[in-house]
């Protein structure tokens, strides 16, 4: 235990040592945690739009009120022509175009049936099927309306009414849902960068080889190298819960400390994954751009940004191996809905023996040797 | 020149770990947006409280469930099953039918049903909600109205432009491109030149009769080619595999990317000369040039519903007006007309960091 006491200190103190790193350590991540939930949202508001009337009657008029009065849409202006509004798309000053077709007003009261286009651009596909749904809601919310003021005798209503509620989040903040899935990415970040970069670093600096010859154990050295890293991004997280908490105002509802033990095996894995890196690896630069590919693609698989069930079926299963989405997913439970260890007792569980079946595999593959 | 160019060629292809990642990392980026990562909802699982069971409430869950947008999980038979069904994330959505569903609308025209959403995921959950009550409202229209017809209709024609399908990887083929010329000319540039400088070869270099200049080309040219070589395996890979079309003119594309490069390069050499290590270069390139290129450019995230102060920033990376650019004659089809602002702001960056590279480059030669 002594040897062990010798090797953290030492760490520690190279750690502290380098001004470098202390900015990394604490800056990045408190950084990456304001930026990252700010810009990470797909959250569709302000609409612009562009109205090509060409009726100018009182119904196209209040149609178009409609919109500019909707909190989703920023009413631009009319163009008096479809080609002139198509243009504006082209030239990306606008993202929606409504045309109300000539003798609207007429056509609906005396056919009792007109017509209006929506054009979107559909470029951010996802984007555009919100913006395309926006509109219809609001087309037919004013086809109502207008059905209960010119004939209120021949109709009650749609014989179905359906409500919404939205639980856990009802005022649909998109922060609320980001930031417990970049705490997940900041530590993982930072857990995976230092513990693959450091013993590279001593490689290449051929310490490694005077740390070799001393009779440290090598379950001694690997322990030594590991808790410290384990440690600051444990410190990491506590900084990103406190900010989330008091600076992004998110109400943690389940336990902190539940979130806190599962995080503790979480980072064991995420370490000896980087250890698993250094070994396979001969210089920094090799280490930094193994970490960040395999880093890139289990962010990008992790479910953080996009769901997880819109994948199709082959990349669910791939996902069974990336650790990622298993926290990300148990984070979200945790802090969102107030989930308890029976809620997500089998995730942990997978991720747990992964967590020790890779600590085993990172420690038979390092060798005591060089060359 | 040509003898230098050899040897950085011989240079990069000796190291086969970073090839790989070269050629590797757009690769496996392509594929993933294209096949995996999608914001599109599919198959989301639903639970079903009908607490009247009639014709009409088993009619609009079967037709619920025969879109592919919903997968029936289990039928709940109380309130109380809802929430440790919600928390273990089991299901998205719940369907609660009032009871007497069906005889409510006979005798009274009106019934009611309501939605669950587990909003912790808002995207989904206003997604699936639109949705659900689109499906509901369409049943209702053909089935229930019952010679009730409403007496004015309003027929909406929606077209979505330029991307018909909503193939989501029309959205993020032109980021990927972005981020790769970036990655390959900014990231690797610096790093070689510094790693030149780190091991003493530079000096070496610049005390030849070779002109700065020259040393300079002969550093950059491998990895335009390289970059170019991917571009093009990228536009290939986007049209034969995800069918996303190059609408506008291809040699003006390959001119702007071009352009793009010589930016990123001039960028790349700027980074250099303000690092004394290959970490040094690193970290800079990673943190001032690739997560502001991927999150602030529009590559996944849009730019309008960002606060201001970061809209602003975004104004200031290359990678957003590219990006524009490449949509515009890829998707819109349209000539420079269109673009010439971009073009223009891509080209004074250029004209920026080579005036102060070359300057900072002079400093250091005279030390």
């Amino acid at each position: 235990m002594r040897t062990i006491r010798y090797i953290l200190q030492k760490e520690f103190i190279q750690i502290f040592r380098d001004k470098s790193m202390l900015p990394i350590i604490i800056l990045i991540p408190v950084l990456q945690l304001l930026v990252l939930s700010y810009t990470a949202t797909f959250e569709i508001k302000n609409i612009r739009l562009v109205v090509v009337d060409h009726d100018h009657s009182t119904d196209s008029r209040n149609l178009i009120n409609k919109f500019s009065g909707s909190r989703f849409y920023k009413y631009l202006g009319e163009e008096s022509s479809y080609k002139q509004a198509e243009n504006d798309i082209a030239a990306g000053k606008t993202d929606q175009v409504l045309v109300i077709e000539p003798d609207f007003e007429k056509k609906l009261i005396t056919e009792g049936n007109a017509s209006v286009q929506v054009v979107t651009d559909a470029i951010n596909g996802s984007a555009a099927s919100l913006m395309a749904a926006y509109a219809v809601s609001i087309i037919q919310g004013f086809n109502e309306n207008i059905v209960v003021h010119k004939s209120p005798l021949h109709y009650h209503g749609l014989p179905v009414d359906i409500s919404s509620l939205f639980w856990y989040n009802p005022e649909l903040n998109y922060i609320t849902y980001m930031v417990p899935g970049i705490l997940v990415l900041l530590i993982t970040i930072i857990a995976m960068f230092l513990s693959s970069m450091n013993i590279v670093k001593e490689k290449e600096l051929s310490t490694i080889e005077q740390l070799n010859v001393t009779p440290i154990h090598k379950l001694e050295f690997i322990a030594g190298k590991l808790i410290p890293f384990w440690i600051i991004a444990m410190v990491d997280l506590v900084i990103g819960l406190l900010l989330a908490r008091f600076w992004f105002g998110i109400i943690i509802v389940g336990s902190p400390l539940l979130l806190l033990s599962v995080a503790a095996v979480y980072l064991v894995l995420v370490l000896a994954l980087g250890l698993f890196v250094s070994s396979l690896t001969e210089t920094m630069q090799q280490a930094m751009f193994i970490s960040w590919f395999v880093l890139v693609i289990f962010i990008l698989m992790s479910g953080l940004f996009t769901p997880i069930e819109s994948m199709p079926v082959w990349a669910q299963q791939l996902d069974k191996f990336n650790p990622l989405a298993y926290f990300v997913k148990i984070n979200r439970m945790i802090m969102l809905k107030g989930a308890v260890f029976n809620d997500f007792r089998k995730d942990f569980f997978i991720l747990a023996g992964y967590a020790a079946a890779m600590l085993t595999f990172s420690i038979l593959k390092y060798r005591k040797t060089s060359g | 020149m040509w003898a230098f160019i050899k040897k950085e060629f011989l240079y990069i292809f000796r190291d086969y770990r970073t090839m790989i990642i070269l050629f590797g990392m757009p690769l496996v980026q392509i594929m993933l947006f294209g096949f995996a990562i999608t914001n599109d909802i599919n198959n989301a699982h639903i639970a079903v409280l009908d607490n009247s069971k009639d014709v009409v409430t088993r009619e609009i869950t079967q037709k619920l469930l025969s879109s592919h947008y919903f997968i029936l999980d289990r039928y709940l038979k109380s309130y109380q099953e809802i929430k440790p069904a919600f928390r273990r994330g089991e299901i998205k959505e719940v369907v609660v039918f009032q009871n007497d569903f069906a005889k409510k609308i006979k005798t009274e025209g009106k019934a009611h049903i309501q939605l669950i959403l587990d909003a912790s995921d808002p995207n989904t959950a206003n997604i699936l909600d639109a949705y659900t009550k689109g499906i509901i409202n369409t049943y209702v229209f053909h089935n229930l109205l019952q010679g009730r017809k409403i007496p004015l209709h309003i027929n909406v024609q929606s077209t979505m432009l330029y991307n018909q399908e909503l193939k989501s990887v029309f959205m993020f083929v032109p980021g990927i491109i972005t981020v790769i010329l970036m990655l390959i000319s900014a990231m690797m540039t610096s790093i070689t030149i510094v790693r030149e400088k780190e091991l003493g070869t530079m000096e070496a270099l610049l005390v030849s009769p070779v002109k700065p200049a020259i040393i300079i080309i002969g550093k950059v040219v491998p990895y335009v080619v390289l970059s170019f070589i991917n571009l093009v395996i990228i536009l290939l890979l986007s049209q034969f595999v995800f069918g996303m079309p190059i609408r506008g003119s291809a040699p003006l594309l390959l001119a702007e990317s071009l352009l793009f490069l010589i930016m990123s390069l001039s960028l790349g050499i700027l980074i250099s000369t303000a690092s004394k290590t290959q970490q040094q270069a690193m970290m800079l390139s990673m943190f001032v040039l690739m997560l502001p290129t991927i999150l602030l450019s529009g590559f996944i995230f849009p730019i309008e519903n960002m606060p201001l102060a970061l809209r602003l920033l975004s104004d200031i990376m290359p990678g957003k007006w590219f990006i524009i650019i490449i949509k515009n004659i890829m998707l819109k089809g349209v000539g420079i007309a269109y673009f010439w602002k971009e073009t223009l702001i891509i080209l004074g960056m250029t004209i920026v960091f080579v005036v102060m590279s070359i300057k900072r480059f002079n400093i250091r030669l005279d030390e």
